[in-house]
């Protein structure tokens, strides 16, 4: 099979499991984002695909073979490290050109490729500057342009782009996947920032002590988290518990919603509405009724907070789309069915 | 963190006390080092205030001279192997536990507290036909009777190594400590066995630190003065070895001084020259 497997990895540090017997399979071009909290063992299951650390069980196979004794050096592999790890004492070019000269390629052959490089992450004419003078940003580039020179099998990011401010991060992630894209290469990035999985992602795997939590298309993770910990982590929502009563109804808060089943065997669980799905109309008409206890006005959307009896939910909507309410107005509260997912408290 | 430059008199205060002590201690002393090397030697009273160059000129003979590129090269020699040694050392120490990394900076810092003539004694009787490691080749079979080490260039060798090597790991091991893991990591995934990544990234990446720590071993061993003694010929002897004999047994402290003085000018030409090396190589 083309692509990358890892089968059920354990790694073990003293008596503490970073990582608990993971499987997970990625299909060639994919590009995977590991998310989760820091300590979940996601740097740790992208050291053992690089061969950095070696897993007290289980294989890493990439392409039919398994390289789970293969040292690093001679896996074929780019990775781009959280600080990133440029030759301080190198050019720009000479950077990029490591992998090359290692290989014992001839100098005409290096310079062909480092403007190769250069041009693919349009900082064309930087061979000569020294790393010292580059920006965040530049330099950013420049460990993605030195890990990709081989044109690896697996390209590794490690919170590549955690050291750069929000704005030129939003932008390196639309670029990141652009360039993905346009090599068809097997990714696969470390991150806790869940809009940058969403951004760049095919497949989010969300891992939590060291076991994956869900791994599925962003989308999915979003509308179908797997459970409560998954809702909370993949954006904003809204948890309310739920239970079944004596009438076999599912009833959330104090609001029966009857269209929504729980699955069998379960008699309290939460439910997970994400913020834009939770409408609001007039006192009495929706299946609960709040006091609005805070609004956030960002402009381009409203976050209003309704308390329930002690409970928080919180609705965003567009300001064309939001009835004007105020703070210590009574308000009805839609949760439609369709969009509650019930999960495990 | 930014301070602000001190401003008034008092401001400078703190740095009376060294400055009196450099002083006392350093300048009036070299000055009248420099003063007494033009002096004109006296054997009846020691020695009386002059203006002339017959020290300066006396040194200018090929005994000498040889004396002092004995003395440069044995400096050198010491300070190179005390890096090529102590650099990976180091090296792999910061790579170890907590635990072990400390119980070898202590055992270090315990060989700092031996003395010169203990170092030396010890190496000589380690070395000699008596009682020496030889017993041991002899013993296993390696070697069919013990035979003296020293005295020797090679013995003279050891004892300084062994005597500056603490020093050299000391000074190493901070900037080693410091070193960026995934620098090494990074050289690994584009292809670097891990020799080849530590010789391509760390040892430029620390080629200062290296720098500094050759001319620090290299003036430390150049005032050596016991161990050539205890463990060398008296052509292993040293150019400090002679000042102290000028100075001491020959009362002829305008010489001495005149040498002292030369010692130090080309040590510091040598160190001077280094760094430029260094500056000039480092703007490439």
């Amino acid at each position: 099979m083309s692509g990358l497997s890892l089968n059920a990895i354990t790694k073990t540090f003293g008596d503490f499991n970073a990582v608990d017997d993971v499987s997970l399979t990625v299909p060639h071009g994919t590009f995977v984002c590991l998310l989760g909290p820091s300590g979940c063992g996601k740097t740790t299951l992208l050291r053992m695909v690089a061969g950095l650390e070696e897993p007290t069980a289980g294989s890493v196979v990439l392409d039919g073979a398994d390289i789970t004794a293969v040292p690093t050096h001679k896996r074929n592999l780019g990775m781009v490290f959280q600080s990133l790890a440029l030759f301080p004492h190198l050019s720009v070019g000479d950077n990029i050109s490591y992998a090359l000269r290692i290989r014992g390629a001839s100098k005409a052959e290096q310079a062909k490729r480092v403007e190769e490089l250069l041009a693919l992450i349009d900082l064309p004419g930087f061979a000569a500057r020294p790393v010292a003078k580059l920006s965040g940003g530049q330099r950013q580039r420049v460990a993605i342009a030195r890990a990709l020179a081989l044109s690896p099998k697996l390209f590794l990011l490690d919170e590549p782009l955690s050291a750069l401010d929000a704005k030129l991060r939003e932008a390196m992630q639309v670029e990141l996947r652009q360039l993905q894209q346009r090599l068809g290469i097997t990714t696969i990035v470390v991150t806790h920032d869940q809009r940058e999985a969403m951004t760049m992602a095919d497949l989010v795997v969300v891992m939590g002590k060291g076991k994956i939590l869900q791994a599925a298309r962003p989308i999915d993770i979003y509308r179908k988290p797997a459970d409560a910990f998954v809702a909370d982590f993949i954006g904003m929502t809204n948890l309310l518990p739920a239970e079944i009563d004596k009438a076999g109804r599912t009833v959330v808060l104090d609001a029966a919603i009857p269209e929504l089943a729980m699955p069998s065997g379960m008699s309290k669980a939460s439910v997970s509405i994400r913020p834009e799905d939770v409408h609001l109309t007039a006192p009495g008409n929706g299946v609960l009724d709040g006091t609005v206890s805070f609004v956030r006005d960002l402009g381009g959307t409203i976050e209003t907070f309704i308390d329930i009896g002690g409970t928080a939910i919180i609705a965003v909507a567009t300001p064309r789309e939001r009835p004007n309410v105020e703070v210590g107005q009574e308000v009805g509260i839609e949760l439609p069915a369709e969009c509650c997912v019930v999960v495990k408290s | 963190m930014r301070r602000e430059p001190p401003r008034t008199l008092a401001d400078y205060a703190p740095l009376a006390f060294p400055a009196l002590m450099l002083i006392v201690f350093f300048i009036v002393p070299f000055s009248t080092m420099i003063a007494v090397s033009f002096f004109k030697r006296n054997p009846a009273s020691f020695y009386t205030p002059d203006f002339v160059f017959d020290n300066y000129e006396r040194f200018l003979s090929v005994f000498f001279g040889s004396v002092l590129a004995f003395s440069l090269m044995l400096a050198i020699l010491v300070a190179v192997c005390c890096v090529a040694i102590a650099f990976p050392f180091t090296y792999l120490l910061t790579k170890c536990g907590r635990r072990t990394q400390t119980v070898w900076l202590v055992g270090l810092l315990s060989v700092l507290s031996l003395s010169e003539v203990i170092i030396g004694f010890s190496w000589s009787t380690l070395l000699s036909r008596t009682a020496g490691i030889t017993n041991l080749l002899v013993a296993i079979g390696l070697m069919d009777q013990p035979v003296a080490l020293l005295p020797s260039f090679g013995a003279v060798l050891t004892g300084m190594v062994y005597q500056a090597l603490p020093y050299t790991i000391l000074v190493l091991y901070p900037a080693l400590v410091r070193l960026d893991p995934t620098l090494i990591e990074a050289a690994r995934t584009l292809g670097a066995s891990p020799p080849r990544a530590f010789f391509n990234v760390v040892t430029p990446a620390l080629r200062n630190t290296i720098v500094a720590t050759l001319i620090m071993v290299f003036v430390f061993a150049l005032g050596s003065y016991l161990l050539p003694q205890i463990l060398g010929r008296p052509s292993n002897w040293t150019l400090s070895v002679l000042i102290t004999d000028q100075a001491i047994y020959q009362s002829n402290m305008p010489f001495a001084a005149a040498m002292a003085v030369f010692l130090v000018l080309i040590s510091l030409a040598l160190v001077g020259l280094t760094l430029l090396v260094g500056r000039r190589e480092h703007a490439l």
